[in-house]
């Protein structure tokens, strides 16, 4: 297994595309297998919130105060203006202004 | 309803590349970003081209330079696939919950249109689908949209590696968090429906960000809180 390989990065390159491809198509895969009961309908439902939440809170917690505090203010004017962009913008606008006033 | 065969108009199209603009600054800056770290590695223009085109997946991009070397054996081949996978296992997930959408298409047309899957127009279209909206357009305008501007902010990033100086200065690179912790927003259904399921989830991803490595953590919270969701019995009203 420690032979250099003619081309090494193209295999490189190939190998990360097919396992993120993968990783793209066997959720569907998977799904299509399985007979979609109310229980399974919850479940999937229940899906994109739950991922947002495992993505952002950890992420949060772990960067700091600043990514707390953005995330906070974007989640306070998303349900004031109910508007992405002003939601992203105060959002990064808040955690920049933590880190410069902090010296993050 | 779940039933009916995803329909993709221009219109649809149209709408999934509009809802994607407010994050083109961010996805911007984050390609210019991986450029102008993948020419500090010694990846050349094509193959970082190469990277965005078919990887097409910034994260785990970005994590895959950490162990990027000049000569590769099998073995290094290998260990690359593996932290690819496990960074975008989150998209095993994304995939299921798009798979109702999905039904009645033929496979080789949801397998093309899948490769466009990413964070952003996976979180668009769930949003707009959670709005009542049906249309497959949304999720295929913002992905091909965000790939070729993806693809095309990795050139001059690569070539000018200088030209992001301070990312983090403006909170760049917290772009997607505060994004998604926004569209969270519209995905809450009330404490009844999303209470118990997002708690657990929160709770889970927590604690597993602590123990385990990389992004199991995503994969960990998000099944634990669709778990409980199913195994939650809807009150009866």
């Amino acid at each position: 297994m420690s032979e250099a390989l003619p081309f090494g990065s193209l295999f490189a390159i190939a190998a990360m595309a097919l396992a993120t491809y993968l990783c793209r198509i066997s959720g569907v895969v998977l799904m299509s297998r399985i007979r979609l009961t109310p229980r399974v309908q919850r479940g999937l439902s229940a899906l994109p919130g739950s991922i947002v939440v495992a993505t952002v809170l950890p992420i949060a917690v772990r960067t700091g105060p600043d990514a707390i505090g953005g995330v906070v203010a974007a989640i306070l004017s998303m349900r004031i203006v109910k508007n992405e962009l002003v939601a992203l913008l105060v959002g990064l606008a808040v955690a920049a202004g933590i880190r410069a006033a902090a010296g993050l | 309803m779940t039933s009916t065969r995803p329909t993709i108009t221009p219109k649809g199209l149209l709408e999934g590349a509009v809802l994607l603009l407010p994050l083109l600054p961010g996805l911007i800056v984050y390609g210019l970003a991986f450029g102008a770290a993948a020419a500090h590695r010694g990846v050349s223009l094509t193959e970082a081209i190469a990277l965005s085109g078919i990887v097409y997946a910034g994260a785990a991009q970005m994590v895959s330079l950490e162990v990027w070397r000049e000569t590769w054996t099998p073995g290094s081949v290998l260990t690359v696939a593996l932290i690819t996978a496990t960074v975008n296992a989150r998209f095993v997930l994304m995939g299921a919950s798009l798979q109702p959408w999905l039904r009645g298409t033929p496979p080789l047309t949801a397998g093309s249109w899948l490769f466009f899957l990413v964070d952003a127009n996976w979180l668009i279209a769930s949003r707009y689908r959670e709005g009542g909206g049906r249309d497959f357009g949304v999720f295929l305008g913002a992905g091909l949209l965000s790939w070729v501007l993806w693809i095309a902010a990795t050139i001059p990033g690569h070539m000018a590696g200088t030209l992001v100086t301070e990312p983090r200065r403006y909170a760049l690179d917290l772009v997607m968090p505060i994004f998604f912790a926004a569209m969270a927003v519209p995905l809450w259904r009330g404490v009844k429906a999303s209470g118990r399921p997002w708690a657990v989830a929160g709770a889970v991803a927590l604690a597993a960000s602590l123990v385990a490595p990389g992004y199991a953590f995503i994969v960990a919270g998000a099944l634990a809180g669709a778990l409980t969701a199913a195994l939650t019995e809807p009150d009866l009203e």
